[in-house]
C-alpha cells in the first residue's frame, strides 16, 4: 500500500495515469455520441438507424466503423505536404484531450485544477482551428484549401464573442478556475443561466461555430467543398478527426455546463452525495447540451460564410459586451 | 476559346485596376461532385470565395438518343425517351408519341388521353418532390429529403402499378396506353385496363402528398437560414430568362405567366380547372417556391380527373406494323422541368427520318455562365440547385 502510495505521489507516474484515463475517455465519448448521432438523426427522419451490428439496436456500429477504419489504405496525396498532413489530425485530437483536463466532474474530482482554468480552455480550443488550417493547406487540393480558410475565417469570428460570453460567469464567481466557478454557483444558491442566459445562448451558438457542424459547417460544407478539409484524409486519419468532433461536442458542452449551468451540482443534493452523483449530475447536463447540438444539426441548413461574419460582428460581439456591461452593473449594484 | 478570350480580358484589367496581385484559382467542380446532380462539370474561376467566371462543360453523358432514334422503330422509341429526364420519366413519353399520332392522323380514345394526363402529373410531383428532398440538401439540411422521398415513394408506387416501372414506364403506345394489368398472353382474352382500386388509391395518396407538402413547407419555409441563403440570391430577369430560353417553374419563378399546358393541346387539360403559380422576384427562393405551389396544383389536377374519367376503350385503331407517313410536325409540352419539345420528320418508314429533342435542362442549364458570374461559392450551390436539371435531359 505504501508502495501504491508512493508511487501515485510521483508527478510522472500519476501524470501518466490521469493522460491514460483521458485518453480512454476520448474514445468512449466519441463512440457513445457517434451512437447517439445515429440513432437521434434517423428518429428525426423517419429512418431506423443502426441495425444490425452487434446483434440488436446496431449498438456495436462505431466499434465496427472503428475497425473499419484502421483497416483502410492510409491514403497521402503527392502534392501533400507529408509532415504537416501527418500532424494535423494528431494536433486537432490533442486540443481535445487538453480541454477535458481541465473540466470538474465531481468536488475534486478534476483532473488538473488550474487557477487559469477557462482562460486554458479557450486557449486550447482554438489550436484545433490550427489543426483544421493545416490540413486544409497540406492536403494539396482546392477544396481542402477553401475549407481550411474558411476555418481560419470562422476562428476570427466566433472565438471573440465565445471569450466575450465567458466573460459575465467569470465576473460573477471571481475566478477563473473551473471547480471555483461551479463552488461560486453552489455558494449563490443558483447556476449562473438565471443571470447569463444572454452569455449562454452565444457560447452555445459560437461553440457551434468552433466545431463547424451544421448550421455552421462551412469548413466542410459536403454539398460545396465535397468534404472541405477532410477530403482528403481516409482511414486512422479520418477517424482521429471524426473522434475529435464528436469528443469536442462533449468537452465544449461540459464547459459550458459547468460555466452556466452550476456543473456537477443540482440544487437540493447534499455535500456528501454530490460527490458520488457528481460525475452523473454532469454527464447527463452535458449530454442534454450535446442532444441540443444534434438537434440542430438536422434542422436547420447552412449558413454562407459572410452570414456568418456578420451575424458574429453585427449581433453576437455587441450583445455579448452589452452582457459585459450588465453583469459589470449588477456585480457593482447588488 | 472562350475561356482563353475571358482569361486575357480579365488578366488584362486586373493589372490595371488591381495593385496586388493575387493569384486566381481555377477550381473544377465535378464532373465528380455531391451536387451537380451528376456528371455536369463548372469550370469556375475563384478570387477566394467570389467566382468571376463559371463555365459547365457538358458533354459527359451524351448517349445519343437522337442519332438512335433514326435506326429504331417508333414503339421501340418510348424506351429511348423515357430515359432523357428519368426523374419524369413518363412525363417524355407523351409529346413524342403525340407527335406520332399525329403525323398518323390518330384519334385517342378519351380515356387514355386521362390516363395519360393523370400520370404525367403524377411524374409532375415526383419530379418536383425531388426537388424539395435535394435543394434543402444542397443548403445543408438533410431532413427534408426524406419526408419528400417518402411521399414520392407513395407516387411511385402508384405509377409502377400501373405501368409496370417506376422510373422507365414505357407505358404509351401509339393510338393509347397499354397497362401492365392483364398484360401477357395473347390468345387470353384479358380487359386491359387500370389496376383494380387504382382510382381509389391515387386519391388516398393525392390528400397524403398535399398533407406532406404543408409539412415540407412548414419544416422549409419558416427556415430562417433558408430565407438567408436563398431570398436575393441568383435573380433571373424575366427578359434575360426569355432570352436563354429557359422554360418551365424558372421562368415562371422570374413572374411570366408561361405554362404549355394552357397553350396546346398534346393532352385535354383545358378541361381542368387549375391555376398557374408564378414568383415574384425570380430569385432562389421564388423558384422553390412556384415548385411547392405547383405541386398543389398537379394534386387538384390528378383529384379533377379521377372524378372526371370516362370510360372506354384504351386504344385506338393502328394498324400492325406501324409507318408512319411522310411529314414533319413539332410537338412540345409543359415537362416538369420544362418546355419538353419533340421535332418530328418521317419519310414514311417505319421509324423517324430524324428526331430533334428539344429538352428543358438543356437550355435551362444555358443560363448558368450569365446567373454565376461574380456570386459566392456557396452560392454557385444555391443557384445551380435551384434551376433543378437533371444530367440525362442535358446531355440526351
Amino acid at each position: 500500500m505504501d508502495f501504491l502510495t508512493s508511487l501515485f505521489s510521483n508527478f510522472w507516474v500519476s501524470l501518466t495515469g490521469k493522460l491514460l484515463l483521458v485518453a480512454l475517455m476520448i474514445p468512449l465519448i466519441g463512440m457513445v455520441i457517434g451512437y447517439a448521432e445515429m440513432k437521434l438523426s434517423a428518429k428525426m427522419q423517419a429512418r431506423v438507424g443502426p441495425y444490425f451490428a452487434g446483434g440488436r439496436w446496431g449498438w456495436a456500429q462505431l466499434i465496427a466503423d472503428g475497425v473499419k477504419f484502421f483497416q483502410k489504405e492510409d491514403l497521402i496525396p503527392d502534392e501533400a505536404d507529408r509532415p504537416v498532413f501527418k500532424i494535423a489530425p494528431v494536433l486537432v485530437l490533442v486540443s481535445t484531450v487538453a480541454i477535458l483536463v481541465i473540466i470538474p466532474f465531481g468536488p475534486g474530482l478534476i483532473f488538473r485544477d488550474l487557477e487559469v482554468g477557462i482562460f486554458f480552455a479557450l486557449a486550447i480550443s482554438s489550436l484545433s482551428t490550427v489543426g483544421v488550417l493545416m490540413a486544409g493547406w497540406s492536403s494539396g487540393n482546392k477544396y481542402s484549401l477553401m475549407g481550411g480558410l474558411r476555418a481560419a475565417g470562422q476562428l476570427i469570428a466566433y472565438e471573440l464573442p465565445l471569450v466575450l460570453a465567458v466573460i459575465g460567469s467569470v465576473m460573477l464567481a471571481g475566478t477563473m478556475s473551473m471547480s471555483g466557478i461551479v463552488e461560486a454557483q453552489i455558494s449563490a444558491g443558483y447556476p449562473y443561466v438565471v443571470l447569463q442566459f444572454i452569455g449562454f445562448g452565444i457560447f452555445m451558438i459560437a461553440a457551434l461555430a468552433e466545431l463547424s457542424r451544421i448550421p455552421f459547417d462551412m469548413p466542410i460544407a459536403e454539398s460545396e467543398l465535397v468534404m472541405g478539409y477532410l477530403t482528403e484524409y481516409s482511414g486512422f486519419r479520418f477517424l482521429f478527426f471524426f473522434l475529435a468532433e464528436f469528443a469536442n461536442m462533449f468537452s465544449l458542452s461540459a464547459i459550458a455546463v459547468t460555466l452556466f449551468l452550476g456543473g456537477y451540482w443540482l440544487p437540493g443534493i447534499p455535500e456528501d452525495v454530490l460527490a458520488y452523483a457528481g460525475p452523473v449530475i454532469l454527464l447527463a447536463k452535458t449530454f442534454l447540451l450535446v442532444f441540443t447540438m444534434i438537434w440542430f444539426r438536422w434542422t436547420f441548413p447552412r449558413f454562407r460564410e459572410d452570414q456568418l461574419q456578420s451575424l458574429a460582428w453585427k449581433w453576437l460581439i455587441p450583445l455579448a459586451l452589452a452582457n459585459i456591461i450588465l453583469t459589470g452593473a449588477f456585480k457593482v449594484y447588488l | 476559346m472562350v475561356l482563353d478570350q475571358d482569361l486575357v480580358r480579365h488578366l488584362s484589367e486586373s493589372s490595371v485596376s488591381v495593385e496586388l496581385q493575387t493569384e486566381d484559382m481555377t477550381l473544377n467542380i465535378g464532373p465528380q461532385h455531391p451536387s451537380t446532380h451528376g456528371v455536369l462539370r463548372l469550370v469556375a474561376r475563384v478570387d477566394g470565395e467570389r467566382a468571376f467566371d463559371v463555365q459547365p462543360v457538358i458533354g459527359y453523358m451524351h448517349r445519343g438518343y437522337e442519332k438512335l432514334s433514326e435506326v429504331r422503330t417508333y414503339p421501340q422509341i418510348t424506351t429511348l425517351v423515357n430515359r432523357i429526364d428519368w426523374v419524369a420519366g413518363y412525363a417524355n413519353e407523351v409529346p413524342f408519341i403525340v407527335a406520332a399520332e399525329k403525323l398518323l392522323g390518330i384519334e385517342v380514345p378519351e380515356r387514355a388521353q386521362f390516363i395519360r394526363l393523370i400520370l404525367t402529373e403524377m411524374a409532375r410531383i415526383s419530379s418536383h418532390l425531388i426537388f424539395m428532398a435535394s435543394y434543402p440538401l444542397e443548403l445543408g439540411a438533410a431532413t427534408p429529403l426524406f419526408f419528400a422521398l417518402r411521399e414520392r415513394e407513395r407516387v411511385l408506387d402508384l405509377l409502377e402499378g400501373v405501368t409496370g416501372g417506376r422510373f422507365h414506364p414505357n407505358f404509351n403506345r401509339i393510338g393509347g396506353v397499354k397497362p401492365a394489368y392483364g398484360s401477357g398472353s395473347s390468345t387470353r382474352k384479358v380487359i386491359q385496363d387500370l389496376p383494380a382500386g387504382f382510382l381509389a388509391e391515387t386519391r388516398d395518396a393525392m390528400d397524403k402528398v398535399m398533407e406532406a407538402v404543408d409539412e415540407l413547407e412548414l419544416l422549409v419555409a419558416d427556415n430562417e437560414i433558408i430565407l438567408a441563403r436563398t431570398k436575393g440570391i441568383g435573380i433571373l430577369p424575366p427578359e434575360v430568362a426569355a432570352a436563354y430560353g429557359v422554360s418551365g417553374p424558372n421562368i415562371r419563378a422570374s413572374g411570366v405567366k408561361f405554362d404549355l399546358r394552357k397553350v396546346e393541346d398534346y393532352l385535354p387539360y383545358h378541361l381542368f380547372d387549375f391555376e398557374i403559380p408564378v414568383g415574384e422576384n425570380g430569385d432562389c427562393w421564388d423558384r422553390w417556391h412556384v415548385r411547392l405551389l405547383e405541386i398543389r396544383q398537379s394534386v387538384r389536377i390528378v383529384q379533377q380527373a379521377i372524378d372526371g374519367i370516362p370510360s372506354g376503350p384504351l386504344q385506338a385503331k393502328v394498324p400492325k406494323v406501324i409507318k408512319v407517313p411522310q411529314g414533319e410536325t413539332y410537338v412540345r409540352a409543359e415537362n416538369p422541368k420544362g418546355e419538353m419539345g419533340y421535332y418530328l420528320v418521317s419519310n414514311g418508314n417505319q421509324g423517324p427520318y430524324r428526331l430533334k429533342i428539344r429538352s428543358a435542362s438543356f437550355s435551362n442549364i444555358s443560363i448558368l455562365p450569365w446567373i454565376l458570374e461574380g456570386v459566392l461559392v456557396p452560392d454557385i450551390i444555391a443557384i445551380m440547385g435551384s434551376l433543378d436539371f437533371v444530367l440525362g435531359d442535358v446531355d440526351r
